[in-house]
């Protein structure tokens, strides 16, 4: 399973394709479960980069649980939930203990 | 210390104004990522794992206290309330939004600060040690040399686009605190027999990938010589440096590639081209103008011991704790040079809250003339506190959680920002340095264990200058495990050395363990508590610890 992300142009915050538009957490993500889904979310990652929209676009691993997608990889955990050594910056949706 | 001249000024400003106008167009989408990077970068400006980074030149690591009022401004207006200082003596900023980089470069426009030249394949900030103008054991001040070279190298049209970043550091103590030998070019100042100023000229020397300590190319170069012999080096890099491998490309492998007698050939043949007679003038001319902005300031000779202070002492024991590690001796009678640990117990190494620079802002007005160091290990030094004010300046940092007193010792970690922040990390750093001052936080176990240095890089670029810890911890990836290989022996002073990594590598919840172990096996073994770890290592070699770290054979 697949979720795009990349990095909010204006202030550089990181982002994840919704449905429609790119999110400022994880738990909002599409998660692409088959190969079209998957090509449907390059070319609209393509598109986002062409309008400025977003910098550097990129496909990562997730994991679909029951009640939250989790990113496979650690850095992709830490970009989703904010750094681990500082409770309070800790994004809002996200929980840092599952790291 | 240094005053920016109307040339300064407008070099700034039309700086600044030019890379506004990049950023505009940026978020106007008149230039793509690609296009503007390269502009970002020469502006110091990054993009993170969660956000842009800009990182602030702090001119080899001197702040005045107005300086550190404005990034306490910045943390508080345009970031998250916090600035982390870095290995090279400057200040990042980890959450800026690309649209406030032109009103955060104004402002510190304002108090002569920028970030030109904090990122890029340039000659970086040049670094130097934290009591420069101040030590007791200091041949000559580095600071106007530092200037000298700061301003030379400032948008050098020629050396803008070397094949990698390029950096210089300066001692003028025999006790190398700025590692310089671990620098694409070191200098080393001292004196000939004439009395004489100048330099032992160290190229070659660097971290990362392939650490390699620097050779000496010139054993002596006359002050006056220094700019036009630099230039020889940088030519030479320039021409013969690799650009086809980024890995490939620092001054440290065309020294080592070549050979230190065909690279010295090459210089001096580069050195004896040209006429450097007026531009030997001319710094001579430079330096005797910059020396002013650096000369001791009128501190009237006090008593070196106080009465009252000793007192203070022996009431309170976190005082004398504080006293016994935080301070320097100073050139001048009856004063010292404090430094403010930035590694309070769990903390992060090297992060201030913007209440905490106020707070160092208005500690350095009232005890240090207004003047604030920045150290290479990530903490602030006040280089010129009075004996009898010395009480009084700890409970002022007390109030602000800055009288740790662990300078030297185990917990004083310096740690690169790792994975939590860092997207070229592979492995947290932070955490690691956090469970290890936790494990010892107790100040009689520092002391027992005593001078030790810990060093953790996040990945092998090794800006926590890993090699160079007497315990170098560098964290990888392992198919998705962070593992954290363990060296010992390494030293960033005057004796330099490169660590040797003891063996298998430990897993994050391992390390502090492994770290008690390895610390455990010093204890047992050591002379006496005269002998410090370092020396151990270098009396019994790694043989002892490779016994205690794996003797059940059980390593990740």
């Amino acid at each position: 399973m697949k979720v795009a992300t990349a990095n909010r142009l204006t202030d550089g915050t990181v982002v994840f394709l919704g449905g429609r538009q790119w999110e400022a957490t994880i738990e909002r993500a599409f998660v692409a479960q088959t190969d079209t889904e998957t090509r449907g979310l390059e070319a609209m990652m393509l598109q986002s980069e062409a309008t400025q929209e977003v910098v550097g676009a990129y496909l990562i691993d997730v994991t679909q649980h029951a009640d939250r997608v989790e990113p496979d990889k650690l850095r992709e955990r830490i970009r989703a939930s904010g750094p681990t050594v500082r409770a309070d910056l800790v994004k809002p949706a996200s929980n840092a203990n599952d790291l | 210390m240094y005053r920016y001249d109307e040339f300064d000024a407008q070099f700034v400003a039309d700086r600044l104004r030019q890379f506004r106008d990049q950023i505009d167009r940026r978020l106007r989408g008149d230039l793509t990522e690609d296009q503007f990077k390269p502009m970002r970068l020469m502006n110091g400006l990054y993009l993170q794992l969660h956000a842009y980074m800009l990182r602030v030149a702090i001119p080899y690591g001197v702040l005045s206290a107005n300086q550190m009022r404005q990034l306490a401004m910045i943390a508080e207006r345009w970031d998250r309330g916090y600035g982390h200082f870095t290995t090279r003596q400057n200040i990042q900023f980890n959450w800026p939004a690309l649209a406030d980089v032109g009103d955060i470069l104004e402002a510190l426009a304002k108090v002569e600060m920028h970030a030109i030249q904090t990122s890029g394949n340039c000659i970086r900030n040049v670094t130097t040690d934290q009591f420069a103008g101040v030590a007791a054991d200091e041949i000559l001040d580095p600071r106007p040399h530092c200037e000298l070279l700061r301003q030379w190298s400032s948008l050098h049209p020629e050396f803008s686009f070397l094949p990698r970043k390029f950096k210089i550091a300066v001692t003028g103590s025999p006790h190398d605190r700025a590692a310089v030998k671990f620098h694409d070019i070191g200098l080393r100042m001292h004196r000939d027999r004439a009395g004489l100023p100048g330099f032992e000229v160290i190229v070659g020397g660097g971290l990362g990938r392939t650490p390699m300590v620097g050779k000496i190319v010139r054993e002596w170069l006359p002050e006056n010589e220094l700019v036009p012999y630099i230039t020889a080096i940088m030519r030479v890099y320039n021409r013969f440096g690799r650009r086809d491998n980024k890995y490939k490309a620092r001054i440290k492998i065309l020294v080592h590639e070549l050979g230190l007698d065909a690279f010295r050939e090459l210089v001096e043949a580069e050195y004896a081209k040209g006429d450097p007679s007026d531009t030997m003038a001319l710094a001579s001319d430079e330096i005797a103008r910059i020396e002013r902005y650096f000369a001791m300031p009128d501190l009237p000779q006090r008593a070196e011991t106080v009465p009252a202070i000793n007192a203070r002492i022996f009431e309170d024991r976190e005082f004398g704790a504080w006293m016994r590690l935080a301070l320097t001796r100073h050139k001048v009678a009856g004063y010292r040079a404090v430094t403010i640990s930035l590694k309070p117990v769990g903390g992060i190494p090297g992060d201030a809250s913007a209440q905490q620079m106020r707070a160092v802002a208005e500690l350095a007005d009232r005890f240090s003339l207004g003047e604030i160091r920045v150290t290479h290990e990530q903490n602030l030094v006040l280089p010129h506190v009075a004996v009898d004010d010395l009480f009084d300046l700890w409970q002022g940092l007390k109030a602000h959680d800055l009288a740790t007193a662990n300078q030297g010792l185990l917990s004083d970690i310096i740690a690169c920002p790792g994975m939590d922040y860092c997207a070229l990390a592979t492995a947290r750093s932070i955490p690691i340095a956090q469970a290890i001052s936790r494990r010892f936080a107790a100040l009689d176990r520092q002391d027992d264990v005593g001078a030790l240095k810990i060093k953790i890089s996040g990945c092998i670029n090794a800006c926590g200058h890993h090699h160079a810890g007497h315990i170098g911890i560098l964290g990888v990836d392992r198919k998705g495990e962070e593992l954290y290989q363990i060296t010992l022996g390494g030293s960033g002073d005057e004796a330099a050395a490169i660590g040797k990594i003891i063996g298998p590598g430990f897993l994050g919840d391992d390390v502090v363990n492994a770290v008690e172990t390895i610390i455990e096996t010093y204890l047992a073994g050591r002379n006496s508590s005269d002998e410090q770890f370092l020396d151990y290592y270098r009396r019994a070699g790694p043989a002892p610890f490779k016994s205690a770290l794996y003797k059940s054979g059980v390593t990740a």
